[in-house]
């Protein structure tokens, strides 16, 4: 019988190496990383070479996810969160691609193991803590200590006693639910898809009239898939939007918004 | 009981948090298409609103599956 649905989120050393006791082997996980960043340094670089005024299918393509990330760091930022553009649209771009190189099957080529980098929680905590504490620098250095107000809304005076705790805990808990977030989402997507495959090919195998009727779950998987592409795209979307709304809380602190 | 069963029933009962995130979900954009149905022209403005309500109400759901991965692959 198939393997275990979680063989697929297996880290492998491809090439070992040790310094001590730190295992710091080049694995699958940091194979399929510098694929991403390939994949996505390629797309960008050919969407921008050409720089024609009508632009071409992949210059446009390339203009629309500029001009998508810049509006939705102004409409979450306000202008002055566009100075953190280069490094909200890394953000997204990165996840976005890591998502859906995941999700294409390549499994299908003799030997090539697709991998999901951002269904382990390693490496979308560290995106979130790099976030987290980027947000926490760049409240102090713009409002030096009064970015403690953070913490107290306009409220009266009874109810702070209640609020500066839950704004210190869902504050504290953020690097924690943006990176659960997008790894338990590609962890569950993933292993639905290779469990519902799993009962197709157990179904189209078992002959006669079984094989026949496996037409049909085979195109609800068809439509799962899709479903996947979205949430791919929805939990990259939501990452980024959630970094723009914790860096608008930095600059403005309870200003406006 | 055995380990081993009480430890898929733990892993089933952890995924019932799924039924509130659906519930949730629903609610959220159920109400978004209301509200969009009735004054279209502030439907664009509140889309943000929307899918972080949307990323909040499914985190709480799907702390409960990483709970159950937890129980079952610990």
């Amino acid at each position: 019988m198939a393997a275990s649905p979680m063989e697929q989120f297996e880290v492998r050393p491809i090439v070992p190496l040790h310094i001590g006791n730190l295992d710091i082997s080049f694995t699958n996980a940091s194979l399929w990383m510098c694929i991403v960043a390939a994949a996505a340094a390629l797309f960008l670089t050919m969407g921008a070479s050409g720089r024609r005024l009508v632009p071409s299918r992949m210059q446009s393509i390339t203009e629309m996810s500029y001009v998508f990330v810049a509006d939705m760091i102004r409409s979450a930022a306000g202008t002055e969160g566009l100075k953190f553009f280069p490094f909200v649209f890394t953000l997204f771009i990165f996840v976005l691609f890591s998502n859906f190189l995941g999700l294409f099957p390549l499994a299908i080529f003799p030997n090539v193991h697709p991998f999901t980098v951002t269904s382990h929680i390693i490496v979308t905590f560290a995106l979130a803590f790099f976030v987290f504490l980027m947000v926490i620098m760049v409240g102090i250095a713009r409002h030096g200590l009064r970015f403690f107000s953070i913490f107290a809304p306009k409220v009266p005076l009874p109810m702070l006693i209640i609020l500066i705790p839950i704004e210190i805990v869902s504050f504290l808990s953020r690097p924690i639910s943006l990176s659960v977030r997008l790894f338990a989402n590609m962890l569950a997507g993933h292993t639905m898809l290779y469990v519902f495959g799993t009962f197709v090919i157990g179904l189209a195998a078992a002959g006669g009239v079984l094989s026949f009727v496996s037409i049909a779950p085979f195109l609800a998987i068809v439509a799962v898939a899709a479903l996947e592409f979205l949430i791919a795209f929805l939990q990259a979307y939501v990452f980024a939007i959630l970094t723009c709304i914790y860096l608008n809380d930095a600059l403005h602190l309870h200003d406006h918004h | 009981m055995d380990v081993e069963a009480a430890r898929y029933l733990g892993a089933g009962l952890a995924s019932i948090a799924l039924i509130g995130a659906g519930v949730g979900i629903g609610i959220i954009f159920g109400n978004y298409l209301s509200g969009a149905l009735r004054n279209p022209g502030a439907a664009q403005g509140q889309f943000t609103n929307l899918l972080v309500g949307f990323a909040l109400c499914e985190f709480t759901g799907l702390l409960g599956v990483v709970m159950a991965f937890i129980i079952l692959f610990t």
